[in-house]
């Protein structure tokens, strides 16, 4: 059954992709090991995991400013997920992801974001519009 | 977002190309946080560390650089942020040459955007604090965090493209910390014992970032007697914006905006959480390695002031580091020129440690020089630093200056 979720209209363009769920926050600097492309902080929940062309799905942007180059420099290298979802994003976040023209929304009128998406649906983000679409779940795969 | 002419005259390119993506960088920006218009900015400050620009950034830095001075030069002082490589002690590090050429053409570039190389995470202890209610782009969240709450300056946090595009504009959209409504207190919390020295304070920070956990979340402290020292509240609040994403604290008494609770409230104050020995050491046991080896103690995050070196400098009198181990000691430029003119460099570097000018151990390539060096057991009195360094390979530990020099010397943890 198809699940529309409404938000604040985000940044980047409109994508479609695997989601990574976690309901832990998020930083470029601090989680990933960006040049494996894998969460390496090991108290992470998604530690070990691969981000690449995944829709992160987390709580919320932690730590320094460094994600907004981070997000540029990791879509050049072809690194990088291809879209983040937060409850709430901070600026930092925002920022690396207009930077970088990758896709960010947050604020869901429906509640916490990182519960109401599982690891492994197909998703479609749609930020200028403020609506992310939950194709397929990956519990009914 | 309400432009005005001059605005609009940005967007659509008549000032030069650097200006025009910087409106339409802001802007975009701007919308996602519901700006309704600029404001004016007297000062900007930058993170670049070729670390988290890669080739990529530095690659638009020096398009932009590449413009006409007229077009090209920032409009307002722009300050940069520690370095990714001290080119005066790279090699010995572990640096390849490859980081050391990204670094300096990162430097050339800004060098030509009239950037000023300050290379320094404590700017308002050295540089050119800001006043209280004046608009700023700063990068660093330890930077934003102290100048919001200890000047009562107005900030965001900026990464590094939102600094320059309010650099090379002299304004920044008018949204989260530019504005009273987002400044006032959202939790609370009665400090039941006043933390005593730096990383008593860090651990407060951190844990109070923690549970505050957002942006967008403003905390306000009781029951802190006395105002508390720069070094402190830098400690304090670095930590703060490390394990959340908090830019701004009030301390009711102390900081500016807060004489009292209810000056930073909007009706009935918060329910209080009370934080006391108890959820302090909750923190600490994260980051415990009493008895333990350590491969390297680290000094940096923010980088140290003239107090905290020369602290340093005399807990090492008399004593050497151990063959086994490296002390790393991170400052600003401007304290190192400071510091090696009173001899404390000199007392530092005798005892067999390194000062590394314009750059922080943790955003200086940590993961790479960690495996140059073997360094994986890290001891710092920096709880930003060992927050940070646990996803870099390391297996940080946290304890006071003291115990962190008498580890230095010993190779082992007190």
């Amino acid at each position: 059954m198809t699940l529309r979720l409404r938000c604040h209209p985000g940044i980047g363009p409109r994508v479609e992709g695997e989601a990574l769920v976690a309901e832990d926050d998020f930083s470029a600097r601090y989680d990933l090991d960006r040049l494996a492309g894998t969460f390496s902080r090991p108290g992470h929940k998604l530690a070990g995991l691969s981000y690449v062309d995944r829709v992160l799905v987390l709580n919320t942007a932690k730590g320094g400013v460094a994600s907004a180059w981070m997000l540029r420099e990791m879509t050049a290298r072809g690194l990088a997920p291809k879209a983040i979802l937060f409850n709430a994003a901070n600026t930092i976040l925002a920022q690396g992801a207009a930077f970088a023209g990758m896709a960010l929304c947050d604020r869901f009128e429906d509640g916490d974001i990182t519960r109401l998406i599982a690891t492994g649906d197909h998703v479609i983000v749609d930020p200028p519009v403020g609506l992310v679409t939950v194709l397929e779940r990956a519990a009914e795969c | 977002m309400k432009l005005n002419g001059e605005e609009r005259a940005m967007l659509a390119g008549e000032t030069g190309e650097p200006r025009r993506w910087a409106v339409e960088h802001m802007v975009e920006v701007g919308r996602m946080f519901d700006a309704v218009d600029f404001v004016p900015v007297a000062q900007a400050h930058m993170m670049a560390d070729t670390e988290s620009l890669g080739e990529a950034g530095v690659a638009f830095l020096e398009g932009l650089a590449a413009h006409p001075p007229a077009e090209r030069r920032v409009r307002v002082p722009m300050l940069t942020d520690p370095r990714g490589v001290d080119l005066s002690y790279y090699r010995p590090l572990g640096q390849t040459e490859e980081m050391a050429d990204l670094e300096r053409r990162t430097i050339a570039a800004c060098t030509n955007l009239g950037i000023l190389m300050t290379d320094s995470c404590v700017t308002y202890q050295t540089i050119m604090p800001p006043v209280r209610g004046e608009h700023v782009a700063y990068g660093d969240t330890g930077v934003v965090i102290y100048c919001n709450s200890v000047l009562g300056a107005r900030s965001n946090f900026e990464g590094g493209p939102s600094a320059l595009a309010a650099g090379l504009t002299g304004r920044t959209p008018r949204y989260g910390l530019h504005l009273d409504r987002n400044r006032r207190a959202t939790r609370r919390f009665i400090v039941a014992e006043r933390p005593e020295g730096l990383t008593d304070w860090g651990v407060l920070g951190g844990l109070i970032g923690r549970l505050c956990g957002s942006y967008w979340e403003v905390p306000v402290l009781e029951g802190i007697e006395g105002a508390p020292t720069s070094d402190e509240m830098k400690h304090f609040g670095a930590a703060m914006a490390s394990f959340g994403s908090t830019p701004l604290f009030h301390i009711a008494g102390v900081t500016p905006e807060a004489p009292d609770l209810e000056a930073v409230c909007d009706g009935p104050p918060p329910e209080p959480v009370e934080i006391g020995r108890k959820e302090l050491e909750g923190l600490r046991g994260n980051f415990g390695a009493s008895g333990d080896e350590v491969d390297v103690v680290v000094f940096a995050a923010p980088q140290l002031s003239h107090v905290e070196m020369a602290r340093v400098a005399d807990l090492l009198e008399g004593r050497r580091v151990h063959e086994r181990m490296a002390l790393v000691v991170c400052t600003s430029p401007t304290v190192a020129a400071d510091c090696e003119r009173l001899g404390i460099v000199g007392r530092i570097e005798a005892a067999g440690a390194v000062v590394l000018r314009g750059t922080c151990f943790y955003n200086q390539y940590a993961r790479e020089i960690g495996e140059a060096n073997g360094w994986t057991r890290l001891l710092s009195n920096s709880v930003k630093i060992v927050n940070i360094l646990g996803g870099y390979g390391y297996r940080p530990a946290l304890a006071g200056m003291e115990d962190c020099v008498t580890a230095a010397a010993t190779g082992r943890v007190p």
